[in-house]
């Protein structure tokens, strides 16, 4: 789950990182009445998962609360859209900060360093930028720690990341303390990512985490019930929502280019069976991986899902089952099939592995011919697809 | 020979008395594998289907003399289960639970030294004709001399089907797990395969996402310059920045590509595979030149 910049800079506030004054309204009223109460420079940032939003114009400055209510209403429904995100974002809270003024913007990060097993530590004094187009013109300029989980932080690590990355003397003093917290909320939270970017240093020598991105581990989630309430909160894009309408894992469906419907078990071998497509001429509408061991119904939904994309002219469903077994699978497309209003395409079937015999008595009771192998499905489904022949 | 699984492997499913766990403890037993007993906390003392169940691993351990695990339990769960592994003992773990919190999984492999985890979120591990420890079918392995290393559960079996019916059978065929962070690595299976005589060759099957591959790739041009091996990368047709199923296939900028696994591989001498059908072939005409 990614966090919003409003409730990442919650936990930060948490584990104390020192963040802007602010406020989250969702309404121009709101916003009028906060800057009428707290006269200043403020800024609005809209509350979004999308990166450039102030280049998509989601970041805005009012001093008094008639700009506030204007450019609040301007902002808050506003889909944000730019280059990397042209499908864009729809604003649906304003984060109302105080203004600082900048000295200097640094970067800094944790995530998981999947090769070493350990959490990574990233830091930059190039901040407010894309930390990869850093990496990509002048890597020296990051500094890097791998924390050892038993160890945990320590200030040192601080310390020695900030002189390796020629940090500004003006953080030194307040870095232990912000990494440090940091470090808590990745562990504390079981986040995949932690990072403040720009991390600022201010002209009366602050230093504030100016933004806030958080990505949580979904799998980690049932331990913190008092974060249910955000789930709601970020876009799930509509692949996922799909995915959650049809039982499946958040990452079990993804919709393509191509107009072959693909059903198959297991991630391997659904990007396997997408290559083959490929290797036949043809190309897969979508990813789906029914997981292990799924049930005839879970199956029948899947089915429903992948002709629900009227772009499907023809579907290859590819089971090699090892914890999936062939009867459920079958039993699955069998009902699929059987409901009169179901949008039906030309279908091949390749059923082998765990339970294999029962299933392929289940097809050929329904009068369904399953083929023998992947490469012979692909095939056969690009033919289909491409001259609507039926089977 | 093989490596890490054998006849002599004793083997206790943690998680006995769930569907899964029951199902797969039968099935592994019918293939010949020697399972001496479960653990499911509060029916020691019972049995199931003929299996002997214990409250936990340290009992179970004690009475039979297990020296493998396999664990079934459910993610939230699964690290405690692990841990009381390696608390009794057990040597080798084969963790077939999906969805484990990434930082569960981080704490139990960096702190377990000493036991050999498999997985998580894998189909675990078969010597073929002595010993089956994971939810692979097990008719489609066949004895023989290619060892084979998976991220994937179900693009293993695909590409074991076909070494078996071209006549290639297998040594020991590990699926090593599709999540961010694992217990054991190509390369971790590629340094056991090295020393096994019995293996002639290898099949490296991988997958868009991550880096475990090019790393495989560098180990294999600088410490296995006589065994052949062939690769396989699956995914090869994904988007950028699509998720697909495995939590660790993902291609994030120029991160994970495959153009960057077939050059490391390329760099090692190793061929890639355009299909899974392809690789009895190229593993034939490797052992060829290897000659």
């Amino acid at each position: 789950m990614k966090l919003m910049e409003w409730q990442g800079k919650e936990l930060f506030r948490r584990a104390g990182i020192p963040t802007p004054r602010g406020e989250v309204v969702r309404d121009p009223e709101d916003a009028a009445a906060f800057v009428a109460a707290n006269p200043g420079s403020w800024v609005l940032k809209s509350q979004v998962l999308m990166g450039g939003r102030g280049k998509a114009g989601g970041i805005k400055f009012a001093d008094d609360p008639n700009q506030a209510r204007a450019l609040a209403g301007e902002l808050i429904g506003k889909v944000l859209k730019n280059e990397q995100n042209p499908d864009g974002e729809r604003v649906g809270a304003l984060l109302i900060e105080e203004k600082v003024a900048i000295e200097s913007e640094a970067y800094v990060s944790i995530a998981i360093d999947r090769a070493a097993k350990k959490p990574i530590v990233m830091l930059t004094a190039q901040g407010g930028m894309d930390v990869e187009e850093v990496a990509a013109r002048d890597p020296g300029a990051i500094a890097k720690y791998w924390i050892d989980p038993a160890i945990g932080f320590s200030p040192f690590i601080a310390r020695r990341l900030a002189f390796a990355a020629n940090f500004p003397a003006g953080f030194h003093k307040a870095l232990p303390g912000v990494i440090g917290g940091l470090y808590r909320v990745f562990m504390d939270y079981g986040a995949n990512l932690v990072e403040i970017n720009p991390l600022v240093l201010t002209k009366d020598g602050a230093v504030i985490a100016s933004d806030a991105k958080v990505e949580l581990d979904d799998n980690g989630l049932f331990r913190h019930p008092e974060l249910q309430a955000w789930k709601t909160e970020g876009p799930v894009d509509d692949d996922q929502a799909a995915a959650i309408a049809t039982g499946l894992g958040l990452s079990n469906y993804a919709k393509l280019d191509g107009d072959i419907g693909v059903i198959a078990n297991g991630a391997g071998l659904g990007m396997g069976t997408m290559d083959a497509i490929r290797n036949a001429g043809g190309a897969a509408a979508n990813f789906l991986d029914i997981g292990g061991g799924a049930q005839a119904e879970l199956v029948k939904k899947s089915y429903n899902l992948v002709v629900s994309d009227p772009r499907v002219k023809a579907m290859f469903i590819n089971i090699f089952g090892g914890i999936t077994r062939g009867d459920q699978v079958a039993k699955g497309i069998v009902e699929a099939l059987a409901g009169d209003d179901v949008r039906k395409v030309p279908l091949v079937v390749r059923l082998t592995g765990t339970n294999e015999k029962e299933g392929r008595a289940i097809l050929a009771a329904a009068k369904m011919n399953p083929v023998e192998t992947m490469d012979e499905g692909a095939r056969r489904v690009v033919e289909m697809a491409r001259g609507g022949v039926f089977p | 020979m093989s490596i890490w699984v054998d006849k002599n492997s004793k083997v206790i499913v943690q998680g006995i008395t769930g569907r899964e766990g029951l199902f797969h403890a039968q099935r592994m037993h019918a293939y010949g594998t020697r399972i001496v007993g479960g653990v499911t906390p509060g029916k020691g003392g019972t049995t199931v289907e003929g299996f002997a169940v214990f409250n936990t691993v340290h009992d179970a351990v004690g009475a039979t003399g297990a020296t493998h695990t396999i664990i079934f339990v459910p993610p939230q769960f699964a690290a405690d289960a692990l841990y009381e592994a390696y608390d009794a003992g057990i040597g080798f773990a084969v963790c077939i639970t999906e969805g484990i919190p990434v930082h569960d999984i981080l704490k139990v492999v960096t702190t377990t030294s000493g036991m050999r985890i498999v997985g998580p979120n894998c189909p675990g591990v078969v010597s073929p004709g002595r010993s089956l420890i994971g939810i692979m079918p097990g008719h489609i392995f066949k004895e023989g001399r290619i060892g084979m290393i998976s991220r994937s559960g179900t693009l293993t079996y695909e590409i074991v089907d076909s070494l078996s019916k071209a006549g290639l059978g297998q040594s020991t065929c590990v699926g090593i797990g599709g999540d961010p962070i694992i217990g054991t690595t190509f390369v971790d299976c590629l340094r056991a395969f090295a020393n096994d005589p019995e293996t002639d060759a290898l099949v490296l099957c991988g997958e868009i996402g991550g880096s475990d591959e090019e790393d495989a790739a560098a180990f294999v041009r600088d410490h296995l310059p006589t065994k052949p091996v062939v690769a396989f990368i699956g995914g090869r047709s994904a988007p950028k920045g699509k998720r697909l199923g495995h939590a660790g296939a993902i291609i994030s900028g120029n991160f994970g590509t495959p153009e960057s696994k077939l050059a490391a591989f390329a760099a090692a001498g190793v061929p890639v595979a355009d299909r899974p059908s392809a690789i009895p072939g190229l593993v034939r005409d490797r052992l060829a030149t290897a000659r």
